[in-house]
């Protein structure tokens, strides 16, 4: 396999005497879907939050590109290429797919040659491109996001990350809100994101869309990772194993 | 792979045309003002003339001003219920300003001038702590300008000593007011013609009854303020952040937009507006009183609703605040042509209101229906 892109060496965080995240080692090579699996409160979204530069990790090294990031704020993270498409999106639903994908960084020409005001028409046409690029259709562009389904207001969440050039997207829950046609919409765009070389850190509880996209699956526990397990080998009976710990203790794995 | 495939549509389609029902919800208010306007003009004895219209078009000018800055400030979510009072402060502090400097020797131009900028300079203190505390405090808007609301009603008041008026405006000042605040750029006088800037002395007493300001000034300031915060509002990147702060603060200060800063100089334009409203209630009427505003700030806000702005955030403009003002000050009048009771039109003002609210609601009902499906 190619270089990892994303190479993270021992982090642990502590949070008083809770220890959420132990010496944990994890990396991601370009164009493979890693999803991030275990119970509530093994770790993942601390392990995440380390990544994206919102908590800083008490040891360890995370390494992007190349670059040392461990100690950066979350907004100089994002602007080197890892964008984080959190649960909420962070959209503003009031507002067209343009506006939305050049949030905070709206594009501006002079009127007149003189008052700068948002050039909308230039930024709906460059969301259009995107949007193309993805294989997303959204019926108008003029739309405001409340009006869209919740898989195009993911959709949106993902061209926006595409169009200011992210090179890792970590994805939490994507699935969660989501009717079942919707969430086939959003494993395929996780699958064209691939497609355009682009690694995806896939936070979910959903066995299904883990087996569905994921090309690999690494397994928190604790703090720990305990498992990392390429998608060839795996079933859902072994991740399931190791999500609750049996697979160490040598139990019987109890589906649930 | 296609979002919004032919199966999405074909379980969107049998609901409500999307656009159709924007169109509606965003016009109706504009429709409404035109039924009022003709409902009046069939049924009230002079309510169709220039005059009449001009008069009402300045009647109006306090509650559009303050609407204005509102109209910001209830797009991020927030409210301020301190504007009534911040008028009566600028409009007091103006007149004191004129006045002692007027009584210290100075030209009346420019102790004029300098109690302009005094009153507009003070009503920014209240939208300034206004806009700390929601933004850096997070005391909700309701509560912190209700503080500010006490805080400047005590503040109006204590600059006149507790009375009604600030006394003591000499005869010279207040007529250099009135020159602009009664005041025309343009007139009509029948068997006379148009008149720039001044009515002519020389008219007949029956003359006189029949004058139309055709530009009236407060009228003409007012307009202007409309124009620059309505272009800011809905064409600069400053108006766009506006509504994502309403829309989802979240999303607002991911995206990197200091979103503290923003609440700040909102509240400030919103002390502004009402700062412009109290020096024109001073040079309408030659009286500094604290109270000025007070009657308006509910209006204020009635008018900000009517005109379709979302009291939950993200939505709404500055023309709608106008059109809302205006549906006020046409009600007001028509009231008083029609002979009925000037009480009625809290009733009736009250049940727009109510409708405005309605109308809206039924929009986020028919857009949650849509996207629900």
């Amino acid at each position: 396999m190619s270089e990892a892109i994303l190479t993270a060496t021992g982090v642990s965080k502590h949070f008083g005497g809770l220890t959420a995240v132990d010496k944990v080692d994890f990396a991601v090579h370009p164009g493979e879907v890693v999803a991030l699996l275990g119970d509530n409160g093994a770790g993942k979204s601390t392990l995440i939050k380390c990544i994206s530069g919102v908590y800083r990790p008490e040891s360890g090294r995370v390494i992007f590109n190349g670059v040392d990031i461990t100690y950066q704020p979350p907004a100089d993270i994002r602007s080197r290429g890892i964008e984080t498409i959190y649960q909420d999106l962070a959209l503003a639903e009031n507002l067209d797919v343009g506006a939305n994908v050049f949030l905070g960084k709206e594009v501006t020409r002079r009127l007149f040659g003189l008052l700068p005001v948002t050039d909308d028409s230039y930024m709906r046409q460059e969301a259009s491109g995107v949007l193309d690029e993805l294989d997303i259709h959204i019926p108008s562009l003029t739309q405001k996001l409340v009006n869209l389904s919740g898989g195009q207001r993911q959709a949106v969440a993902i061209a926006r990350a595409m169009y200011w050039n992210a090179q890792l997207v970590i994805m939490d829950e994507p699935t969660a809100a989501l009717g079942v046609p919707e969430q086939r919409k959003v494993l395929a765009l996780i699958r064209s994101l691939r497609e355009g070389n682009i690694p995806v850190i896939l936070i979910s509880h959903t066995m299904h869309d883990v087996m569905a996209v994921a090309d690999r699956m690494v397994i928190m526990r604790r703090g720990r990772v305990v498992a990392n397990i390429p998608r060839a080998d795996a079933t859902e009976e072994i991740i399931v194993r190791h999500i609750v710990g049996s697979a160490e203790n040598g139990e019987n794995a109890v589906m649930i | 792979m296609a979002l919004g495939t032919a199966s999405d549509k074909a379980k969107r389609q049998p609901i409500v045309n999307a656009r159709f029902v924007e169109f509606l919800t965003k016009s109706w208010s504009y429709l409404f003002l035109l039924g009022l306007v003709v409902f009046f003009s069939l049924t009230g004895t002079g309510f169709f003339s220039v005059r009449n219209f001009s008069s009402i078009l300045t009647t109006s000018t306090l509650i559009m001003l303050m609407s204005i800055g509102q109209t910001y400030v209830v797009i991020t979510a927030g409210i301020d219920l301190s504007i009534g009072w911040t008028v009566g402060l600028s409009s007091v502090t103006t007149a004191r300003v004129m006045r002692d400097l007027a009584a210290g020797g100075a030209d009346v131009e420019y102790a004029m001038l300098a109690g302009v900028f005094a009153g507009l300079l003070v009503a920014l203190i209240p939208g300034l702590v206004n806009g700390l505390l929601v933004a850096r405090v997070k005391v909700p808007p309701f509560i912190a300008t209700l503080g500010m609301f006490g805080i400047v009603r005590g503040a109006a008041f204590l600059l006149t000593d507790g009375q009604q008026v600030v006394r003591g405006l000499s005869a010279e000042l207040r007529e250099a007011l009135r020159g602009i605040g009664n005041g025309s750029l343009l007139y009509h006088i029948p068997d006379y013609g148009l008149v720039w800037f001044r009515q002519p002395p020389d008219l007949e007493p029956t003359q006189i009854r029949q004058v139309s300001q055709l530009l009236p000034y407060p009228v003409l300031i007012t307009a202007l303020v409309v124009i620059v915060f309505a272009f800011i509002l809905a064409r600069s990147k400053f108006g766009r952040h506006t509504y994502v702060i309403g829309g989802s603060e979240e999303a607002a200060r991911r995206s990197g937009i200091n979103v503290d800063r923003h609440l700040i100089i909102i509240y400030v334009i919103c002390g502004f507006t009402a700062g412009i409203a109290g020096v024109l209630h001073l040079f309408r009427f030659t009286a500094g009183a604290p109270q000025a505003g007070e009657a308006a700030l509910l209006s204020s806000v009635a008018a900000v609703v009517i005109g379709g702005t979302n009291l939950f955030g993200g939505e709404g403009d500055i023309m709608g605040a106008v059109v809302g003002s205006l549906i006020i000050a046409v009600l007001q009048t028509g009231l008083v042509i029609l002979n009925i009771d000037s009480i009625w039109q809290f009733i009736v003002v009250g049940v727009v209101i109510i409708i405005a609210v309605l109308v809206n609601q039924l929009q986020t009902a028919l857009e949650r229906l849509q996207s629900n499906v």
